[in-house]
């Protein structure tokens, strides 16, 4: 099953006319993710190598009942065609996007949780079912099919941690990258809490950073709320304070937001954590009872 | 992008919010041509984009524009927590009665602006927050609504702001929640809020901080930006789109995406070595912008040895490859290069690499070892110029 995407998406990517939107959307349908739809305003009609182009979403939902969408459009339009989504009744919304202001994020946050879709990212590389469906930049061949959620706030660095854990013969039920923004659509929490129900995940390995504070308030969710074991990891231990990481989100200001202070609510909450990649991939493996070569 | 107390003073005023008349001075003389201009006593404040100014005596009152004068000279060219004070704000100095703090916040994890105000303003609001937790009123604002009038006044009751004050003070809420929607800031402070003897309440400092990601829509506040603080490479690499963050080690560090590269800082700690940098390429970076990449890094003389960490998603392997050769044959590097490819087309580069048979670049398999690899040779080199 996996979470998020699988067998039953059938995936709208917006801006899909573009030099991204057309290479990933190619790259995602090449995986078996069903691709119905992309939408350009103003290339109503077209094809990009047989996915028909709409102008707007609702036209694609209407004529290819997408049900997920895939946004590929400039910061300074993602916005825009995230609430074009949502307000066509498209029930997920994954966002590639990087650098849209956060006070527009701030408003669409709300507007888009007030109907009860799903948004993840901005900012982040999309998420991978495998064997089922691969909506967004993940490079999915990477990842085999098992058992292990994987959720980050970083692209590569999940990458790296796929890598680790495939080296060792581990296998993932879904990767969500929940990107790397001040506000995201969906946090640790939302994603966690999808694992927990999922038949097809026994484990969750969750990768922080510093920055903001939704590590501490997970471990804290996680301690009360989740059955299966977590596995983490947060990056960012040699940041100096003050300074932008890469990520919009990803500073330490004041005390705060420290990857110290992130590993040790993720302690207190009894889950265990790796101080780098390799050695998550180590621990997964030991409690899985996978031998180490 | 944090912004000069002087310029969030000036946008303090675009929305209303009463400052006291001032000037900016980068000499001594014009630090007394600005005290003559206001007349009285006034204050000679360090610009800097850290706090702690005053503690660090970068902030002093002078009675008149001979002592402006003596002031600014000591004060400029101060080192300030790593900050080298190159300009002065001189402000006409106030009486005070009482010191409050006031501040909007983007609160990321509530999705909400959220409005502090306390009458135990002046000093850190951290410790404030601390030691006497009851003395800060908190409030989050609906940002779909924005703050409604009643949401300021329950701030003061709150807070205990004396009723004779509150029009005032209620005014000043509004007011900097008007500037934190309408320059899109991720943070508004004003600390400390004065109240002078004849009651009049007034922001005798700001702390600005914007999003770099909506400057496109405010150029004027873009215009802001004092390149000449940043520092030579990180400037260098603003210019050439790359994400650059100079730090003390001697690895240079090249890679992909930012948790990817702070992870390879981390590692490299973990290994025994000290980063020169944090770099991030960004997603799908071509050939032109690792050898752009390069001469960032390269920039920095304490750099010993590069570790290339790249994992290929959208970024080509093969791409960077490609610039690591054409670095090699363009730019003068003498510090060995530890390289790592994996993910999208990494068998190519990796080819690439191996047909090119460069001097002074090793290709390694493992981030761990890459790093160990990287970090060995750094030392090697630091050996060899110290003998």
């Amino acid at each position: 099953m996996g979470i998020i995407v699988g067998s039953q998406t059938r995936l709208v990517v917006q801006g899909i006319t573009g030099r991204e939107g057309s290479f990933h959307a190619l790259n995602n349908r090449r995986y078996g993710t069903n691709v119905v739809a992309g939408v350009t305003p103003g290339k109503g009609g077209q094809d990009v190598e047989g996915i028909p182009v709409f102008d707007t979403v609702s036209q694609a939902v209407v004529a290819t009942q997408a049900n997920t969408s895939l946004v590929f459009v400039p910061p300074r339009f993602a916005v825009d065609a995230i609430y074009e989504a949502v307000d066509a009744g498209i029930q997920t919304v994954i966002c590639v996007t990087e650098g849209i202001p956060a006070h527009d994020m701030l408003l669409a946050w709300h507007w888009v949780r007030e109907r009860g879709a799903v948004l993840v990212g901005p900012n982040c590389p999309g998420v991978c079912t495998p064997g089922q469906a691969n909506v967004g930049i993940i490079p999915a061949d990477i990842f085999a099919e098992g058992s292990v959620g994987v959720v980050s706030r970083s692209g590569t660095l999940t990458y790296q941690l796929g890598k680790e854990l495939a080296d060792m013969g581990i296998g993932n039920s879904s990767i969500v990258g929940i990107g790397g923004d001040p506000i995201v659509g969906s946090n640790f929490i939302d994603v966690l809490a999808r694992f927990e129900e999922d038949p097809d995940t026994d484990m969750v390995v969750m990768v922080g950073e510093i920055g903001g504070a939704e590590e501490e308030k997970a471990a804290a969710w996680v301690a009360d709320n989740m059955n299966k074991p977590v596995i983490g990891y947060v990056a960012g231990l040699t940041a100096p304070p003050g300074k932008q990481m890469g990520h919009a989100g990803a500073i330490i200001s004041g005390s705060s937001g420290t990857a110290a202070s992130k590993v040790e609510a993720l302690r207190e909450a009894g889950i265990e954590v790796g101080k780098n990649p390799t050695e998550v991939a180590r621990i997964v493996a030991e409690q899985r009872g996978v031998t180490v070569g | 992008m944090d912004l000069y107390e002087h310029q969030g003073k000036e946008l303090f005023a675009r929305y209303g919010i009463p400052v006291s008349e001032g000037r900016v001075a980068t000499t001594p003389e014009e630090a007394r041509t600005a005290a003559e201009e206001l007349g009285g006593q006034v204050v000679v404040k360090a610009q800097v984009l850290i706090g702690g100014r005053g503690k660090a005596g970068g902030i002093k009152l002078a009675s008149g524009p001979d002592e402006a004068f003596e002031h600014a000279s000591n004060i400029l060219g101060m080192d300030i927590r790593g900050h080298e004070v190159g300009r002065l704000w001189i402000e006409k100095a106030s009486d005070i009665k009482a010191e409050y703090y006031l501040s909007v916040t983007f609160d990321r994890a509530a999705k909400q602006p959220l409005i502090m105000l306390s009458t135990m303003g002046g000093v850190d609001i951290e410790q404030v927050a601390e030691e006497h937790p009851d003395r800060i009123a908190r409030r989050h604002v609906d940002p779909l609504l924005g703050i409604q009038p009643y949401e300021a006044r329950q701030l003061c009751f709150a807070a205990g702001v004396p009723v004779e004050l509150s029009g005032q003070v209620v005014k000043i809420i509004l007011q900097l929640y008007a500037a934190f929607r309408g320059e899109e800031a991720m943070l508004t402070e004003i600390n400390p809020l004065i109240v002078t003897p004849d009651d009049v309440v007034r922001a005798l400092d700001a702390k600005f901080t914007v999003d770099e990601s909506a400057l496109f829509r405010h150029p004027d506040v873009a215009a802001m930006r004092d390149v000449g603080a940043a520092d030579p490479q990180e400037q260098m690499a603003r210019e050439r789109g790359v994400t650059y963050v100079k730090l003390d080690g001697n690895v240079g560090i090249l890679g992909n995406g930012a948790g990817l590269v702070m992870s390879t800082l981390d590692v490299v700690e973990q290994c025994g070595g000290s980063a020169a940098n944090f770099l991030d390429v960004g997603g799908g970076a071509k050939a032109e912008e690792i050898v752009a990449s390069l001469e960032v890094i390269l920039a920095d003389p304490k750099v010993d040895s590069i570790l290339f960490n790249i994992f290929g998603g959208i970024t080509r392997c093969d791409e960077v490859a490609r610039g690591i050769i054409a670095a090699l044959t363009t730019l003068d590097v003498t510090v060995p290069m530890v390289v790592r490819l994996d993910g999208t087309a990494a068998a190519e580069g990796l080819a690439l690499l191996e047909q090119a048979d460069l001097d002074g670049v090793t290709v390694s398999s493992t981030m761990l070892g890459a790093a160990e690899l990287a970090i060995e040779k750094a030392g090697r080199a630091t050996a060899a110029s110290v003998s």
